[in-house]
């Protein structure tokens, strides 16, 4: 299985250039093709789960060569990339037939499904650097796709804050290489193993610190967001806020921290504060929305802050040497939100889209009373925000539950903690206000005269909605001792294990 | 655009075969000396963005369509990604170096390094594709004009 | 002692981002901001010698005294590394111009106060 690692890279990029080459002639062969790679990748990455191993790309052994390294935390995030990768690609089959040069948008995408799968699977620090700048640049590119005032303008404002993140990372690299003379996440933490904090180590984690936090848009970073996902097209919308946050943002930083750099009990308190100032001040802004995407971006500026929250805490656990026990709850909770918020999240862009689809609006206050038009729809939105509320069947629900427990275990070491279990508590009770005003002014009320004639959303559309219905309703089965021991204790492993990744990677794991 | 004066495109014609012949040079001869696809394919581009400069846009295009370089845009990357892939086949893993094991060549000479000089000829084109490319979309962008059909995306090359 | 000239580069850099209105200054920003951090990295590859004009450019002439060479030549890596990053900086500025063009072309300006159409 590990002989097939490279191919997480390789069959997008290929996909890409070849839709890009001739799909100009025949135009359902972007379709197609894209649907059959992203398909692909979703089989090899069911197939991943439980593995992991080593992979040194052209024979170059770890220290030297650039490795492609698989553990626990990288097949949860392939499951995540690919499972929504493949749902959105699907849905665009029929979303994007009202824009012209559907192939440019497949070419872009699965550039960027390629970026996101290499963050995932890199074992080298430059390498991640390049990966991420390949996806943030479709990314930019896609943003804009649709070419009006409000695209060009919030992709111009990503394009600029995401490049001088970019920036940050790499000069942090610089300093990384500079200070070890190694550029392999393993022989970086091998380096640093035992060692006393380098000034200069710590100096590069905060500019890590600061540029990944611009690419999963905590707070004080995060004004791109709720312009560029809205003014993507819905299944880009899907993508960056349910996957390329996490993966370029999140899991990149816990990476680094964790496993390269080494954690701070100081470092750990920074990402906790920036956990809960992105779920409160995400969530107060959140409230005020009338534009139905943008209410939904600032709502993910919120939720990243539960998953941020979560590992933070866990970090500073970790850090400063207390209950192992407490620290794996706290990043259960994260990992778990991280999942979790995949499914719901790119549920409710999905169905904002195909409402906007039907109505071409997306003005809370024009919209109303279209339950009865579109059923499915519907259903599918209700789950997904139940779920985001935390309402305890759904998946939502669990995860938020666990944090908050880990925030109360922790307390009895460390009391001050108790404050963010009262506000993890009182941010899901806002977001739900405001995701049952959303409910009331979209599918309830009087149907305006508009919307007469409109239609439940075209077939593809409504597959991708359902099976992501279904996915949100079922993720709480994850917390089953089978299913948890296959997927989530092995991401929380591989991210407990710390400085240590260095010499199991080295030894081939 | 309508080009430049007779001095400028008689100069062009005479040391047009040069530059291309240069950055051939710095393309096939990448695994020996400073240069490679990079460097070969930005001074291909440069003698297509030279050209269009001398004999004007219309000049450029009739003779190099926007459709064929963003072929060979992707031709390029495509060749570069098969050749990692085959050595899944020849040296069971991604990106080895599969044909130095066949023919190993002198070191030094034109015929060695295995797989660098392929990879170094589809760098080539990829990158002097798409910087044409480039220059060709923004060259043609109208300022003020509402209406424009011309739409911006730009690939990234592959390192 | 060069290094901090390099920070001082990137904030200049920083600062250009964050203070101008115009567009293409803000991309020239960005620029001046990624060519910092390829001098800073290529500046790394440096290493000490007791004379200068020892120090050679990781090339490889002739075949024969490997040893001496090993010794004495800068380090080859960081310049690969920048040379892949000067590519990424041309696919961002590229992308970036051609967004200034296409906003100039929507809004009539290059400034970007003027741009407001989102805002919430």
């Amino acid at each position: 299985m590990i002989q097939l690692l490279p191919l997480f890279v390789a069959i997008p990029l290929g996909a890409a250039f070849l839709t890009a080459l001739a799909a100009f002639k025949a135009r359902r062969l972007a379709d197609v093709g894209s649907a059959l790679a992203t398909g692909a990748l979703l089989v090899l990455a069911v197939i991943t789960i439980g593995r992991q191993g080593v992979y040194p790309v052209g024979g170059f052994l770890a220290p030297l060569g650039i490795t492609l390294v698989l553990d626990g935390f990288s097949v949860l995030l392939l499951l995540i990339v690919n499972g929504i990768g493949f749902l959105a690609t699907l849905y665009s089959i029929s979303y994007m037939e009202r824009y012209t040069s559907k192939y440019k948008y497949f070419t872009l995408f699965l550039l960027m499904i390629g970026g996101m799968n290499g963050v995932v699977i890199t074992g080298d620090v430059f390498n991640l650097f390049v990966f991420l700048e390949i996806a943030s640049i479709a990314s930019y590119a896609l943003v804009a796709f649709g070419g009006e005032h409000e695209e060009l303008e919030a992709s111009f404002k990503y394009l600029v804050l995401g490049s001088v993140g970019s920036g940050f990372i790499l000069l942090a690299i610089a300093l990384v290489y500079g200070a070890t003379g190694q550029l392999n996440m393993a022989g970086i933490a091998m380096a640093l193993a035992g060692t006393d904090k380098h000034l200069l180590i710590a100096f590069a984690s905060v500019l890590f610190l600061a540029g990944f936090s611009v690419k999963a848009a905590l707070v004080p970073f995060h004004p791109w967001l709720p312009d560029a996902h809205p003014s993507a097209p819905a299944p880009i919308s899907a993508m960056l806020s349910g996957v390329l946050i996490k993966a370029l943002g999140v899991y990149a930083l816990a990476r680094i921290i964790f496993n390269v750099l080494g954690a701070t009990p100081l470092f750990g308190m920074i990402v906790m504060g920036l956990g809960v100032l992105s779920m409160t001040v995400g969530v107060i802004l959140a409230v005020g929305q009338w534009d139905f995407k943008r209410l939904l971006a600032y709502h993910s500026i919120s939720q990243m802050g539960y998953v941020v929250l979560g590992i933070g805490l866990g970090m500073f656990i970790l850090a400063s040497g207390g209950d192992s026990v407490v620290a794996g709850t706290a990043l259960l909770g994260g990992i778990l939100h991280l999942a979790n918020h995949a499914a719901f999240k790119s549920l409710l862009f999905f169905c904002a889209g195909s409402v906007e689809f039907r109505t071409g609006t997306r003005m809370l206050k024009e919209l109303g009373g279209i339950q009865e038009k579109m059923p499915v729809t519907r259903l599918t939105c209700t789950v997904a925000s139940l779920s985001i509320a935390g309402i305890p069947p759904l998946n939502g629900f669990w995860s938020k539950l666990i944090i908050v427990i880990a925030t109360i275990q922790a307390a009895f070491t460390y009391p001050g903690l108790l404050v963010l279990t009262a506000v993890t508590v009182l941010v899901s009770f806002v977001t739900l206000v405001s995701f049952l005003k959303v409910l009331r002014y979209v599918f309830l009320g009087a149907l305006p005269d508009a919307f007469r004639k409109i239609k439940e959303s075209p077939f593809f559309m409504g597959v991708t909605i359902v099976s992501l219905a279904l996915l949100c309703a079922g993720m709480g089965l994850l917390l089953v001792p089978a299913a948890r021991g296959a997927i989530l204790d092995p991401a929380i492993e591989a991210l407990k294990q710390g400085l240590g990744y260095g010499s199991r990677v080295l030894a081939g794991m | 655009m309508k080009g430049m004066t007779i001095i400028v495109q008689t100069i062009t014609r005479l040391v047009k075969i040069f530059i291309l012949l240069y950055g051939l040079y710095l393309t096939l001869t990448g695994h020996l000396t400073p240069g490679g696809g990079f460097a070969g394919g930005v001074v291909i581009a440069c003698l297509y963005i030279l050209l269009t400069l001398a004999y004007g846009r219309q000049w450029a295009l009739r003779r190099f369509p926007r459709r064929l370089a963003g072929s060979l845009d992707s031709v390029g990357g495509f060749i570069f990604l098969i050749v990692a892939c085959l050595g899944f086949g020849f040296g069971g893993m991604f990106f080895v170096n599969f044909l130095e094991r066949f023919f190993p060549g002198r070191p030094f000479a034109l015929l060695s390094a295995g797989t660098i000089p392929l990879n170094n000829i589809a760098i080539c084109l990829k990158v002097a594709a798409s910087l044409f490319l480039v220059f060709i979309v923004m060259a043609g962008a109208r300022l003020l004009e509402k209406k424009d059909r011309t739409y911006d995306y730009k690939q990234e090359e592959e390192e | 002692m060069v290094f901090p000239l390099c920070f001082a580069l990137f904030v200049v850099g920083l600062y250009c981002v964050l203070a101008k209105r115009n567009t293409v200054k803000i991309v020239i920003g960005l620029a001046v901001m990624e060519y910092a951090t390829n001098l800073f990295f290529i500046l790394l590859g440096y290493r000490k010698q007791p004379r200068l004009a020892d120090v050679q450019a990781p090339i490889r002439v002739s075949v024969a005294n490997l040893d001496d060479f090993f010794f004495k030549a800068v380090d080859p890596l960081p310049q690969a590394l920048v040379l892949t990053s000067i590519v990424i900086g041309v696919g961002v500025t590229a992308l970036a111009l051609a967004l200034c063009i296409r906003l100039y072309q929507r809004y009539g300006t290059f400034d970007i106060d003027e741009m407001r159409r989102l805002k919430g």
